[in-house]
């Protein structure tokens, strides 16, 4: 009996996961309890039995292998010995997270409807109390119960013949469950939303494309609006302090062609502070206005209270796929500082308010303007990290990426690709099975930026670009990794490499990090596997 | 680029008119739904190459169509909602990517141009067909899928213009000393993979070396004046004919 009562002690131990246990990850870091270690999206472990000194010693202790051969994308929780995980398109699994075995799985059928323009991907889940929340990629959002894996509710976020989908980490607040929606290809109209956790009715909804009659509305050009996409397709992050959810917005639609929305297109590729009670708007700051290129400013918000020019304050650091690297008050959205962090020409820098000065002729044509950084952008949604003890800002990133944007004129069809573009000859595309770069192509790298001088600190380079995200931990280690399939271990404070291993499949996830019986474990997803490292012993 | 699309839209004129109506509003479709990721030429997906004219997943119109229907679920090709019309068009099209015109065939004599091959040209020294010659340089046994006849005729004439990044040769000197020379296989931060003049293939640490260029001219001889322009014209038409599935 003793030796059944251990063997059942971590889930004996599992309580249910309060909002309250979300606000404070940092008293229980053996978990990871929301997409991004923390709800303020630092991505940042203060685990620290794996070392500078010892994680030489690290080596692999299990791997799950997936079962779809679609993108890996998800970013796992962990609670209490559980790891919870989605593979592609929206299968959960519940694993024990030192073994990597089965307990339970849930395996989603999407409807045939559904229109994704990049991948069937799922990103994650989250959780509240006995329920597990998923997006799926036909547009709905379930309830799961934690402990069996059976559907509690399943309710429509948007219509997939539209080309609604969901495909990110729910963001749990309170009470409510908080979704944004894809389909920025598709001309749809761009909302986040916020469900009741315990029945799935909604509580309030934002568009991220405003009315006519709505502030903001003037920005967009007749009835463009109605397909002015603006999706919301990564996990947003929370201040408690100021009961405002922070969300990054995507593209306009359509993507390469702005003819027909003249005007600033609001609330596209912005940064929107929302009352979490209310979803109602408490400010906007807009990286790129009119957007032609596809910069969905679709990252991670990551909020840091430092200080900042002699003053304690309450910052927002966002690396944006346009090329420029901010940070903004998050209390008013005020721009504080901004500076690009990759190869630029579509603009020569920012004003004062951080509006980026538009460069001449740098917009798409019919035959072709040749644009840096390219569509996937100097970052894309590749999580970043900031790390209190360097007081540094990491961002995986894609240097010297171009790509020649084309724009055509299409007409909206319901559930149709709506790009208005022909993006071509990127130097940063597929590279296939073989990597084969040349002189001009593209590269990937970590960054590692001072916020407070907007200059690189340290620069890791791989010979491929990455999509991967970025960890670092109390111990000043940072993980990350890239498309070369290589996972590495650098020092957080150099940029120098300390281990790596070769994964053979490349890293399109973040990784985490948590701790079972006191022993430290690092997981990332590669290829199709998610593999799980810890110390020798 | 334009280079190489010309012969597409050449063909295109050669169509029977209602075919080439399809065609033409099947390239439409193909600019809005496929452009971004398979490319002007319809071969930017490494193992997809529409021009090639086979497809693994899909032999018949029929099954085409219902592929691009219903996607290919596991990878990134998604499902559209596409009419019976929109699919046949856009089917069309597809098939009209793939050369079998004059343009694709050339203008020369095959039959002579294997001899020049074989013999005059002395490709057999660096490239293999289907089994026979060097693996030095790219196995040709499937080029006449792969290029068209300008493509290949301006790599005769003028070899350096155009290297594709698969076919650059690498220049290796290691700590020791030892220089290598190969065409570069694959390449990522901390290794090279290479095949080198004796065929070996060659897994190098970069941590070994001392140097690493990546050569930026073709290893290939140009054969402005080593052939006369019938036998360049017989050699273009030789290479067009091999496909790797006659």
């Amino acid at each position: 009996m003793k030796k059944l009562a251990l063997l059942l002690f971590p889930v004996l131990l599992s309580a249910q996961v309060s909002f309250d246990r979300l606000l404070h990850t940092d008293r229980e870091p053996h978990n990871w309890l929301t997409y991004s270690g923390s709800l303020s999206g630092q991505r940042y472990s203060l685990l620290d039995r794996i070392t500078p000194q010892n994680v030489k010693n690290l080596e692999l202790k299990w791997v799950f292998q997936a079962r779809s051969l679609e993108k890996f994308e998800a970013t796992p929780l962990v609670v209490d010995g559980l790891m919870y995980l989605t593979e592609a398109p929206n299968h959960v699994f519940a694993l024990d997270a030192k073994t990597g075995r089965i307990f339970w799985d849930y395996d989603y059928h999407a409807s045939k409807d559904a229109r994704v323009c990049c991948g069937s991907v799922n990103r994650g889940l989250a959780i509240l109390g006995d329920t597990l929340f998923m997006g799926t990629i036909d547009g709905r959002l379930i309830a799961i119960d934690s402990k069996s894996g059976r559907p509690m509710w399943n309710i429509e976020v948007g219509d997939p013949k539209l080309g609604y989908s969901v495909t990110h980490a729910p963001l749990v607040v309170k009470d409510k469950v908080i979704v944004g929606v894809a389909g920025g290809e598709y001309g749809i109209r761009g909302f986040i939303a916020a469900y009741d956790a315990r029945t799935g009715k909604e509580v309030w909804k934002f568009y991220t494309v405003a009315g006519p009659d709505d502030p903001g509305g003037k920005t967009w050009d007749g009835d463009s609006w109605k397909n002015g996409g603006s999706p919301a397709w990564l996990t947003g992050s929370y201040d408690p302090s100021l009961n405002l959810i922070y969300w990054g917005t995507g593209n306009p639609g359509p993507d390469w062609n702005g003819d027909d929305r003249a005007g600033d297109n609001l609330y596209s590729d912005c940064a929107v502070a929302l009352d979490a009670d209310t979803g109602k708007l408490k400010w906007y700051f807009q990286f790129t206005p009119h957007d032609e290129f596809d910069y969905d400013a679709v990252q991670i918000p990551v909020l840091v209270d430092a200080n900042w020019q002699g003053r304690a304050r309450k910052l927002l650091m966002w690396a944006n796929r346009n090329g420029f690297f901010y940070v903004l008050d998050r209390e008013t959205g005020k721009f504080l500082a901004g500076s690009p962090y990759a190869k630029i020409n579509w603009a020569t820098g920012l004003d004062e308010a951080g509006r980026p000065m538009r460069a001449p002729n740098m917009s798409p044509t019919p035959a072709g303007t040749l644009i840096y950084p390219n569509l996937f952008g100097a970052t894309n949604w590749y999580s970043p990290s900031y790390s209190p003890r360097t007081q540094l800002f990491y961002i995986p990133s894609w240097q010297d990426s171009n790509m020649t944007m084309a724009k055509i004129t299409q007409k909206y069809v319901p559930g149709q690709r709506y790009t208005g573009g022909l993006p071509r000859a990127a130097n940063a595309g597929r590279r296939g099975t073989r990597n084969t770069p040349v002189e001009d192509s593209a590269y990937g790298s970590i960054l590692a930026m001072d916020p407070r001088t907007g200059q690189k600190k340290w620069e890791f380079k791989m010979n491929d670009v990455t999509d991967s995200g970025v960890l670092t931990t109390v111990s000043d280690l940072l993980f990350a990794g890239g498309r070369e399939g290589y996972f590495y271990a650098l020092d957080a404070r150099t940029g120098v490499e300390l281990w790596r291993a070769s994964l053979g499949g490349q890293m399109e996830a973040g990784p985490i990090t948590y701790s079972v019986d006191g022993k430290q474990y690092v997981s990332i997803a590669a290829g199709q596997g998610l593999f799980t490292f810890a110390l020798r012993e | 680029m334009m280079l190489r699309s010309a012969p597409v839209v050449a063909l295109f004129l050669t169509l029977p008119l209602a075919a080439q109506t399809a065609a033409d509003a099947g390239q439409q479709l193909y600019k809005a739904h496929c452009f971004v990721c398979h490319g002007q030429e319809g071969e930017s997906i490494p193992g997809v190459n529409f021009r090639s004219g086979q497809l693994r997943r899909a032999s018949t119109d029929e099954e085409l169509s219902r592929l691009i229907l219903n996607g290919i679920p596991g990878t990134g090709m998604p499902p559209t909602n596409l009419s019976a019309d929109e699919r046949r068009n856009l089917v069309a099209f597809l098939r009209a990517m793939h050369d079998t015109g004059a343009t694709a065939k050339g203008s020369g004599d095959a039959t002579s141009g294997m001899a020049v091959f074989e013999g005059k040209g002395g490709c057999f020294n660096c490239h293999r067909v289907r089994g026979k010659g060097s693996r030095l340089g790219p196995d040709l046994s499937d080029i006449g899928s792969l290029r068209n006849a300008p493509y290949l005729a301006e790599s005769l004439v003028d070899p350096s213009k155009t290297v594709a990044p698969a076919n650059r040769f690498v220049h290796v000197v290691t700590k020791q000393g030892t220089v290598i020379d190969g065409r570069r296989l694959n390449e990522d931060t901390h290794t090279i993979q290479l095949i080198d003049q004796q065929e070996r293939l060659l897994s190098i640490d970069k941590s070994d070396l001392r140097e690493v260029t990546l050569v930026k001219t073709s290893a290939m001889p140009s054969y402005r004046d080593k052939l006369s322009a019938q036998e360049i014209t017989d050699l273009v038409s030789y290479l067009l004919s091999l496909k790797e599935s006659q």
